[in-house]
């Protein structure tokens, strides 16, 4: 699965994208952000406020319980601020 | 059902082009409104914004926006286009540009346009101020707020 990361989420992680082979008990958007905590100082900075932390499966907004198998890109971001 | 014109560019925005090439031809337009949202440097401090996206995902969205807004009000035409990349003061960051045959659609959709593209659109600013400073501007509850309106007006 292919993961990609904006703004501070990825300035904190140190990479834009990355492609990940997952545990199988990583089921929903909140499992892969348990487990992503878990790879590092960096990731754990990142994410330590899952709250703050938006998530879209393939380029379409989600929520933390959404369920993440069959997809093929994961983004993860602050809240945005463009406009 | 409108047309729909979508662009995410690094080059400066040009409303007189925008509101033109809406127009051009037609003569069943009564109303064109136009919201251009720009770079601005409260005191003197801000060299530049600088805008991040997500390739793909930011036409996409603002894509799915400027077709939520024609499918609850009566426009025939939506432009949306966002800056990404450095940006300076006074230059313009977003351009919405709706035309319909009367002021409250015009109105009421180019609204609701840019209170989505505030929470929904991903774009991330940073400052980068004459200092040499570099921070992420954060997210504003009033854009939260101003996104839920349109949940339950009209």
């Amino acid at each position: 699965m292919k993961l990609v990361y904006f703004a501070w989420v990825r300035e904190r992680i140190g990479t834009a994208e990355e492609t990940v082979e997952l545990p199988k008990s990583v089921e929903t958007v909140g499992d892969l952000l348990g487990w992503l905590k878990t790879r590092g100082d960096g990731y754990d900075a990142a994410l330590a406020e899952p709250d703050a932390i938006r998530v879209a499966l393939d380029h379409d907004h989600a929520d933390h319980d959404a369920r993440i198998a069959g997809v093929r890109e994961v983004a993860f971001f602050p809240p945005m601020t463009g406009g | 059902m409108a047309h729909v014109r979508v662009a995410i560019v690094s080059e400066p925005l040009d409303i007189t082009s925008e509101m033109e090439r809406v127009t051009a031809g037609r003569g069943d337009i009564g109303a064109v409104v136009t919201f251009t949202g720009l770079c601005r440097d409260e005191d003197g401090r801000l060299e530049a914004l600088e805008l991040e996206h997500y390739p793909g995902m930011a036409e996409a969205e603002v894509t799915r926006i400027a077709e939520q807004a024609a499918g609850r009000w009566d426009i025939s035409d939506v432009t949306i286009l966002h800056r990404h990349g450095k940006v300076k003061p006074g230059e313009v960051i977003v351009l919405v540009v709706t035309a319909s045959k009367h002021r409250h659609a015009a109105f009421e959709s180019a609204a609701f346009i840019m209170d989505f593209l505030k929470t929904h659109a991903p774009f991330w600013k940073k400052e980068h101020t004459a200092a040499g400073a570099v921070n992420w501007v954060s997210a504003k509850r009033s854009d939260d707020d101003a996104e839920e309106r349109w949940k339950t007006a009209d």
